[in-house]
């Protein structure tokens, strides 16, 4: 009866849960106090968002034109890409012309890039992609998967993390968080100095003056897009906002969603590339990619787009917190990839995400865009044909047959596979015997 | 007021008591209750697991029995907020439309009765109120612990992630289910470390998980449901 997902979450190590659990819930309390700090009413603030987003989905064709335009007024070099292995031949293409031997080439944290799978094309091309945000540079060195929108290795600690540095060579063994930081640190400045593309998501771009804006915490986004002569972002097409304005909200929501932060420490305003006197990358390309964006836009699930993958649904998730990104076998785990993962690739794929769920709300609650993910994941349930189970029909023929139901309804058990975890109800006194028999 | 009873295919299944109890709340605030022994379920079952196809004639006859086709009628009360919420929001996203006037046990008394108190008196007893997430979802304020704190006898503790989900979700808990346990044991450590006695909710289908959890790990907690302890308020 259990699926793939419960199987997986059966095998988990308690450790995992334990340190996942404790993260998110962190960051699930520091989100509600610092937003209820920023913003006079919270859900105010997460439902002018949505309209913001509603607007730029409902004219997001006018808008990408608006902002390709002032890209290239900027000196942006704006590329489309249809879908995820165009999105690949484009960088790739651009990472061959600028260093034809095979490029080094430095990363800042990108759910695009992961959705397109980049590292793999890219070494498999000859070119050395290096992670460069500290989470994502340990799900490197270990072979592994992100699993968290915005916390990578949130299911690892920091043992596993020291006994990763050492077996690399970073430095000498040490559990302080401090020392494995300089060590990383120490180690991927060498990168950034010999890079010569640097590739980065995009958290914004604003239609009005084709800005792209980039929020971090660590730094070594600021590096990826400016040490090298290349610069290259990848952004999903409905990453877009209409004005320079609406940052003031975005911004705010996005980072007390995403850490509970009121601004993260670094936010960069990208205009183009270097000028004249100036520094900064010769050349900055922008990515936009599709893959499969605008079926989603003109389907039931439209809303999703409005995602600015903040993780704050994850955060608030109890199914994500005791069965961790991995589980969900997406590059978008979570509430959000229950939607968004068979959304994009197909319920008939992905569908069996959207009943890893108990249907609490808490993601539309906590959500900065107000997206109604318990609807969705309702929805895509109906669309998925292995839903339409025998079982349903039988109880359907009960429900309208009274005399059936009555007959079956007292026969009824919980089913084994809820038997498995709990003692099944006892029977109370019978209702309808107890009305029939009323003076 | 005459209302109509949706007794809930849980309660007729396995928790006949919160039929009575539902009763006598309702008879003891005034009102007059019919209940049509035609009833079977709302159909929940079948659209939360994706049948919307089965689910949706479950809904059309249910709305049909309750004279929910009709504009005019009387209020329907049931004594769970998932089914409440069935009736009000998955009813449309099926495209079953009815009028306003489904209600959740507490809510009807509180906001349509205007009976903000309950009273009486209960053997004392600390009580975790678990606040389910489909009241929180449809809207309810805190009818239903506004009336249970009302209640002498009833000392209401606060625990930790108490909004926290219980991990039942129906179906959920048959097909994922060794999480829902995880989700569950979480909810039922934070009782027992705040010193609970007895756990109260508006909904059975929480409390089934919960009390199934509870005694099949040695869990030492009672199980109510809220308008059980108002039925045994006396002098309410």
């Amino acid at each position: 009866m259990s699926g793939r997902f419960d199987k997986f979450v059966r095998g988990l190590d308690e450790d995992a849960v334990r340190s996942v659990r404790a993260s998110t819930l962190r960051v699930f309390n520091a989100r509600s106090s610092t937003l209820g700090e920023v913003f006079e009413d919270v859900d105010d603030a997460r439902r002018a968002a949505a309209s913001v987003k509603a607007y730029v989905l409902d004219n997001l064709k006018a808008l990408l034109l608006q902002f390709e335009e002032n890209c290239a007024r900027n000196g942006v070099t704006v590329h489309w890409a249809e879908d995820a292995a165009s999105a690949n031949a484009t960088i790739l293409g651009i990472c061959a012309r600028v260093a034809p031997g095979g490029a080094t080439v430095v990363k800042a944290k990108s759910m695009a890039t992961e959705e397109i799978h980049l590292n793999k094309h890219l070494t498999e091309a000859g070119h050395t992609p290096i992670e460069t945000d500290l989470g994502e540079f340990v799900v490197q060195i270990d072979g592994d998967t992100p699993s968290h929108i915005v916390a990578p290795i949130i299911h690892k600690d920091r043992r596993q993390i020291a006994r990763s540095f050492e077996r690399e060579g970073l430095g000498p063994y040490t559990e302080e968080p401090e020392e494995l930081t300089m060590q990383a640190r120490a180690h991927l400045r060498e990168k950034f100095k010999s890079a010569e593309v640097g590739v980065s998501g995009v958290n914004f771009a604003v239609a009005s003056t084709g800005r792209i804006v980039i929020v971090e915490n660590e730094g070594n986004n600021r590096l990826c897009t400016t040490a090298p002569r290349v610069h290259i972002a990848l952004m999903g097409i409905e990453k877009l906002l209409p004005d320079e304005s609406d940052l003031a909200l975005f911004l705010r929501l996005l980072a007390g969603s995403a850490t509970g932060q009121r601004l993260t420490v670094y936010t960069h305003f990208i205009t183009g590339p270097r000028r004249a006197e100036g520094d900064g990358p010769e050349e900055v390309h922008l990515v936009l990619l599709d893959n499969g964006r605008s079926r989603v836009l003109n389907g039931p699930y439209r809303d999703i787009l409005r995602c600015i993958r903040c993780g704050a649904c994850l955060n608030a998730c109890p199914v994500y917190r005791r069965s961790t990104g991995h589980a969900y076998r997406h590059v978008y785990p979570g509430p959000v990839g229950a939607v968004l993962a068979p959304a994009l690739e197909g319920v008939k794929k992905l569908g069996a995400l959207a009943k890893a769920s108990s249907l609490c709300g808490e993601c539309k609650e906590v959500c900065p865009v107000d997206i109604p993910i318990p609807d969705m994941l309702l929805r895509l349930r109906s669309e998925d044909e292995r839903n339409r189970e025998n079982k349903w029909k039988w109880f359907a023929f009960g429900a309208q047959n009274p005399m059936f139901w009555r007959a079956g309804v007292r026969l009824m058990r919980m089913p084994r596979a809820w038997r498995e975890f709990r003692n099944p109800p006892k029977r109370q006194n019978d209702f309808r015997r107890w009305w029939r028999g009323r003076p | 007021m005459t209302v109509r009873l949706m007794l809930t295919c849980l309660c007729d299944a396995f928790y006949g008591e919160v039929g009575v109890a539902a009763v006598k709340v309702l008879e003891r605030s005034g009102c007059t209750v019919v209940f049509d022994r035609d009833q079977t379920c709302c159909g929940q079952p079948a659209f939360n697991a994706g049948d919307w196809d089965e689910a949706r004639p479950v809904a059309q006859r249910t709305a049909r029995l309750f004279g929910l086709d009709s504009d005019e009628g009387d209020p329907v009360v049931v004594p769970s907020a998932s089914c409440a919420a069935m009736l009000r929001h998955g009813y449309a996203m099926l495209g079953v439309n009815i009028p306003a006037r489904a209600y959740e046990l507490c809510e009807f008394v509180v906001d349509v009765l205007k009976i903000p108190n309950w009273g009486g008196t209960v053997p004392p007893r600390r009580v975790g109120f678990h606040r389910s997430c489909h009241a929180r979802m449809m809207g309810l304020r805190d009818q239903q612990e506004a009336l249970l704190r009302s209640v002498s006898g009833v000392e209401v503790v606060e625990f930790a992630s108490q909004d926290q989900c219980c991990g039942f979700g129906g179906a959920f808990s048959v097909t994922h289910g060794k999480v829902s346990e995880g989700i569950g044991l979480e909810k039922l450590r934070q009782l027992e470390r705040a010193g609970v006695e007895q756990v109260v909710s508006g909904d059975v289908g929480c409390l089934m998980q919960m009390q199934g959890l509870a005694s099949r790990n040695g869990v030492d907690l009672t199980f109510a449901h809220v308008a059980q302890v108002l039925a045994e308020a006396e002098g309410a």
